[in-house]
């Protein structure tokens, strides 16, 4: 009741809240982070556009690593589980999300997948995004490190005109690099973009098709998985604590 | 399109505060969006229009707009957006000071 004049009109109250709209989603991905930990699983959030060869990468992944490393892979896609069978012939236990409509995985999305699937007998666990460079930016689902695909048949400026995306990257892998000969694709062009848009740029080229670069691509992600054990941060599980 | 569970999770954020004080209805809110958040403040806005029912019927949304900042961590020098993320004279990576909020700031209720 207005007390001042007895009119009887409600009291209006300004509330400051200053809250992140994702809290709700960034606690849970603190929850399945505190999983990965406690559960000695890397995760990576592999991100990048429809066909820039994200699932090919993975395979090759499952190739090189056999017999040094256990790899799971969760895979969000559109309407089916093609890339979850993709994986699961060469021998990756492949749980699918299908998201219907929504263009990116959340947080709860990869918790619920995580009771149906034996993640803690891995060494990494793959969360292959849905193929978008906007959407799967924002949402932290707990992993450890952010990986984008970007593939040479895609143009020289997507870190540019996507630069949300591959500002959260700890890694870019520049995909299909067999094809580099064929194509007017400049690497060193996309290299000054990612400077411009990632403070730390860190970029290696592979193609899953030839297995050049997949050597390096091994030796990063066992590299980042030592460290993250010893409590290292990167760009992947620390962005939304600087601001 | 996240813009739209983007504003479903602040619905709910609002209505449990809403429900706490038992307020009969929200009149505004604030938000901050960055330009750098990977939200778009349109698609924000017309996604709100589509929760405009029961307590937030008549809730005016006021947008409020960040620009992205970076900066040297160590001297603290603007680094303009678009140039190469890193001091030259310190030879650190750049950090962002602003442009990444997604932010419910303000929430004005009715309260009997």
């Amino acid at each position: 009741m207005c007390e001042t004049c007895g009119c009887g009109d409600p009291n209006v109250v300004s509330v400051e809240v200053h809250d992140k709209i994702l809290s709700v989603n960034d606690r849970t991905a603190a929850h399945n982070r505190e999983h990965f930990v406690e559960g000695g699983v890397f995760a990576v959030n592999l991100m990048g556009s429809p066909g820039s060869g994200k699932t090919a990468v993975l395979e090759a992944t499952a190739r090189s690593l056999a017999g040094r490393g256990r790899i799971g892979a969760i895979a969000g896609d559109l309407e089916t589980e093609r890339d979850a069978d993709r994986l699961r012939a060469v021998g990756v236990p492949a749980a699918a999300i299908t998201t219907g409509s929504a263009c990116h995985l959340d947080a709860e999305m990869v918790h619920k997948s995580l009771h149906h699937f034996p993640w803690r007998e891995l060494d990494y666990l793959f969360v292959e995004n849905v193929g978008n460079l906007v959407c799967p930016a924002i949402y932290d689902l707990g992993q450890a490190v952010n990986v984008v695909a970007l593939s040479v048949t895609e143009g020289e400026d997507k870190p540019l005109k996507y630069p949300v995306m591959f500002r959260k990257a700890d890694l870019v892998l520049l995909t299909k690099v067999d094809l580099l000969p064929h194509l007017d694709f400049r690497v060193e062009a996309v290299l000054d973009a990612l400077a411009r848009v990632m403070p730390q740029p860190d970029v290696l080229r592979v193609s899953a098709r030839t297995g050049e670069g997949v050597t390096d691509w091994i030796a990063w992600l066992e590299g980042r998985r030592s460290a993250h054990a010893k409590g290292a941060p990167s760009a992947g599980s620390a962005h939304h604590h600087h601001s | 399109m996240h813009e739209y569970s983007l504003v479903r999770a602040m619905v709910d954020r609002v209505e449990q505060e809403a429900r706490a004080r038992n307020a009969t209805a929200v009149g505004r809110l604030a938000v901050r969006i960055g330009a750098m958040s990977g939200v778009e403040p349109e698609l924000f806005a017309s996604a709100f229009t589509l929760c405009r029912e029961g307590i937030l019927a008549g809730t005016e949304l006021d947008i409020r707009r960040s620009e992205a900042a970076w900066a040297c961590p160590r001297c603290a020098t603007a680094i303009p957006t678009g140039a190469v993320l890193r001091c030259a004279a310190c030879d650190v990576p750049a950090r962002m000071i602003t442009g990444d909020e997604i932010l419910l700031e303000q929430i004005e209720m009715e309260v009997p």
